[in-house]
């Protein structure tokens, strides 16, 4: 039994963080139908500055979260409008391209200037402190950072669906011709929600460096869940990303301690293609 | 028997009926015109015939075979083919290649399609854009494309889809004559058309679809009388009105 | 007409080149060069002639390494029957797996293809008859065609590439004019077009499919025959079906000498960099890489055959025609 509790509390902890890595990416596909190749990278990217922020200015990743997705908010709008905005529209595949090419120079980046070693940040002030949930033990870093996960999940709902910003971005997601013509800047609305969307990935990334070492290659699994997520809770729905994260968290976990840890992803993966196979567009998508 | 035979067919779309217990048939050498205001259901009628949709109920038989549901490339093969109101030019490849695809449906020699596709070019008026890229020409164009690609593969009937609207008056002369010529050389074609000037003297028999629902089927001359298809063209008060001012002249409706 | 004589003179220089100079490094740029070419060509059959973009072929890659690989390791004996076993299964699995993943648009199918390519990766991983995660080493063996390995000089891999550049693109060539050509084309250009005349649009995926994953196998047999090794991450990895991918777009999708020219002009590029920066310590190559992907991508999508049709260098009428 303790054995079960423990499985879905790692597993819905892992589906949380998960959750807000692939809400980024979810909200830019839905909006501007372009997916971003460097989400992994921005992650890693987030990773390197909180541990950078920790290991040389002492600050905690508790704190420094807030950089960091500032960081990132930047750091995607600026991807935006130097790469992706100049190749929307001309190739079918050329913005997912591009964005490779962005993966592989910030990868090379940092493996360049940091070495390709792990680092982790020590003594950070919720390491080694853990909590007991129904008899599973839950470490104090992932849980902050899988409840966290679910608030600024729910805050990034918030504010598309309640703000007047976020009307903007749900018109623009329609038709962007016809919100043009209504008065919407859709270029700032582009590069808003790429800003956000490097904003969740710039959080998430900023909390996970509290109990996650950070190495050039740390956002290349990370990305490709995140494909899996939201492509398996349709198209552009941040809710549908939520449910998807969590069960493919679960499904990892439970396939990797009830069947062997190395074929854990191997049954995330196919239990996406089998979903696809049922539902072309995802659990929620139409 | 009929070449084309529609019996019963309904398409819906969830609760919307595009098509409501649609029959009629078309005799082989006919031209048959199919018309009826904006939303009226032409375009989802040929979209079930021609294999695009599956109709919801009822039976499309095409040279007495049942071909109710199969997919399009099957029809095709069958001897039937359409061309699309809103024109799909195969952009990348030129107009000479466009029509090879069609060309090739009944022969998979080189030289044997090429006579084909070149014979339809030049019946359609675009030996001049031969090597053209097919997305790059006018309207027009691409309209006499939709035309020629789709006699390439030699079909038995040809379904035309609005396929004078929106070309310039010589175009519309140019390609009523086409049409002429094809029934001439044996072809059945049934043919969607808003311009009544184009489709009325030259059709044998008209088919008018309103809401989804055949409202009348005959020769042009009585359908042009028919006080239910003015109704259904112009409103009820319209029509009353233009009747009795006796405006009206026998051919047009 | 411009662009033939020049590749002419190029292949012509090549073959002569490895023998005359005998510079290993030289004759390594140029083998890599003929077998990414044909990797590229193999992916451009499905991709750029029938537009279905697939990120997914290193799995056909790896199959037929894979099936070199076992067939000198583990049964001991020549690669030939585990080449050719290999494409076989490889152009069995592309079908296999491609028929519902046809059904899936745009995104979705991309995506689609980055999780069988994870799959396969970590399921050789841990499966012990093809070696796991160790991969097969090769024996020592003589220098022969017969084992089709070579360790003094790199004039057996040369003609070995060029053979293999001949084949698939001899088959591409084969293709690109008959009906398959044309309809793979209308496929990509308007499937339901396509349709209405005729063409079952799934039966030509299939076929370009298996076609393609074919040839991308006999490629991936040769890259272990030439590494003398196979491991997991060498041939089952994402980075490897991107390099299908970009070779094919840098030098331009759907064309016929488009995969050639990418592979050209990136693959010393690549081997280069790597060799002449390695000062600046690792990564700058793959840096420059990711920054001339971005640039080709804003600049030009379709390549260098869009470059030099841009520029008016095609003979063709309006640049399509070559």
């Amino acid at each position: 039994m303790d054995n079960f509790a423990q499985v879905v509390v790692d597993g819905l902890m892992n589906g949380a963080i998960y959750g807000l890595v692939a809400a980024g990416l979810s909200l830019i596909w839905g909006v501007m139908d372009v997916i971003n190749f460097a989400h992994g990278e921005f992650l890693m990217a987030a990773m390197y500055a909180c541990y950078w922020l920790g290991s040389l200015a002492g600050i905690d990743p508790t704190v420094s979260w807030i950089a960091t997705g500032a960081f990132l908010f930047l750091l995607s709008a600026v991807a935006y409008k130097a790469v992706v905005r100049r190749c929307i529209g001309k190739a079918a595949m050329a913005p997912l391209l591009a964005t490779f090419g962005l993966s592989i120079f910030l990868k090379n980046f940092c493996l360049n200037r940091f070495t390709p070693n792990f680092r982790l940040l020590n003594n950070t002030a919720l390491s080694g402190k853990t909590v007991n949930i129904f008899g599973a033990i839950a470490p104090v870093p992932q849980l902050v950072t899988a409840l966290f996960s679910l608030v600024v999940i729910a805050a990034l709902y918030y504010l598309i669906k309640k703000t007047r910003t976020g009307w903007a971005i749900q018109a623009t997601a329609m038709d962007a011709e016809a919100a043009e013509l209504m008065g919407i800047d859709t270029e700032r609305v582009f590069t808003l929600v790429f800003g956000l969307g490097g904003m969740c990935v710039g959080i998430a990334g900023g909390f996970m460096t509290g109990y996650l070492a950070v190495f050039p290659e740390v956002g290349t699994l990370f990305s490709l869940i995140a494909f899996v997520v939201v492509a398996l809770g349709g198209f552009g729905s941040i809710p549908g990303a939520l449910c998807a994260a969590l069960l493919i968290g679960l499904v990892e976990s439970f396939a990797g301690f009830y069947i062997a840890p190395v074929v854990k992803y191997v049954a995330v993966f196919a239990l996406y293609l089998a979903v696809i196979m049922v539902r072309p567009k995802g659990l929620f998508g139409w | 028997m009929p070449l084309l035979d529609v019996n019963g067919l309904w398409m819906k779309f969830g609760s919307l009926a595009a098509n409501r217990d649609v029959s009629f048939s078309v005799e082989e050498g006919q031209i048959v015109g199919l018309i009826g205001p904006n939303g009226s259901g032409k375009t989802t009628l040929f979209n079930c015939v021609s294999g695009l949709y599956k109709p919801t109920s009822g039976r499309v038989t095409f040279a007495g075979k049942n071909i109710t549901g199969l997919p399009m490339h099957r029809i095709a093969r069958m001897g039937l083919a359409r061309t699309f109101q809103v024109v799909r030019p195969l952009n990348e490849m030129t107009v000479l290649e466009n029509v090879l695809v069609g060309a090739y449906l009944h022969s998979s020699d080189e030289r044997k399609a090429r006579e084909t596709a070149q014979a339809c070019i030049e019946l359609c008026f675009l030996e001049e854009w031969r090597n053209r890229p097919a997305g790059a020409m006018t309207i027009g164009n691409k309209k006499r494309l939709e035309v020629a690609r789709a006699l390439a593969t030699s079909p038995k009937l040809l379904l035309l889809d609005e396929a004078v609207a929106g070309l310039t008056s010589t175009e519309v002369h140019e390609m009523v004559e086409l049409i002429v010529g094809l029934k001439k050389s044996g072809k059945t074609i049934l043919m969607v058309e808003h311009i009544m000037e184009a489709i009325m003297p030259i059709s044998d028999k008209v088919v008018v679809l309103n809401g989804g629902v055949k409202i009348a089927e005959g020769p042009p001359r009585e359908i042009s009388r028919n006080t239910e298809v003015m109704t259904a063209y112009l409103g009820e008060k319209f029509s009353r009105r233009l009747a009795e001012s006796g405006v009206l002249k026998e051919d047009r409706p | 007409m411009f662009i033939w004589l020049g590749l002419l003179a190029v292949l012509a220089a090549l073959a002569v080149i490895p023998g005359a100079i005998g510079n290993r490094f030289y004759a390594h740029v140029l083998v890599l060069v003929l077998l990414y070419a044909s990797m590229a060509q193999s992916w451009n059959i499905l991709g750029g002639y029938c537009g279905q973009v697939s990120f997914g072929h290193s799995v056909f890659f790896g199959i037929g390494a894979y099936g070199a690989g076992m067939a000198m390791v583990t049964y001991r004996g020549v690669p030939w029957p585990g080449i050719i076993a290999g494409a076989l299964l490889a152009a069995a699995v592309s079908a296999l797996i491609s028929w519902p993943c046809f059904k899936l648009r745009g995104h979705y199918f991309a995506i689609a293809t980055f999780a069988i390519v994870e799959i396969f990766g970590r399921l050789f991983l841990v499966w012990d008859w093809v070696g796991g995660a160790l991969g097969l080493d090769y024996p020592i063996l003589d220098d022969s065609w017969k084992y089709f390995l070579w360790s003094s000089d790199k004039t057996g891999y040369f003609t070995g590439a060029a053979l293999l550049f001949a084949f698939v693109f001899g088959v591409v060539r084969f293709l690109e004019k008959r009906r398959f050509g044309y309809y793979a084309r209308a496929v990509r250009e308007g499937q339901e077009t396509a349709e209405s005349l005729g063409v079952d649009s799934m039966r030509v995926k299939l076929t370009a499919m298996a076609i393609s994953a074919f040839l991308a196998a006999l490629c991936g047999a040769f890259f272990a025959q030439y590494n003398y090794r196979v491991d997991p991450p060498m041939v089952l990895s994402l980075d490897m079906s991107m390099k299908f991918v970009l070779i094919t777009i840098l030098g331009g999708m759907g064309t016929f000498w488009g995969p050639l020219l990418g592979a050209a002009v990136l693959i010393p590029l690549q081997e280069y960099t790597r060799t002449y920066l390695s000062h600046f310590g690792a990564g700058v190559d793959q840096m420059i890489y990711g920054i001339l992907i971005m640039f080709m991508m804003i600049r030009q999508p379709k390549g260098i055959m869009g470059f030099l049709a841009e520029f008016g260098l095609l003979g063709g009428k309006d640049g399509g025609d070559i």
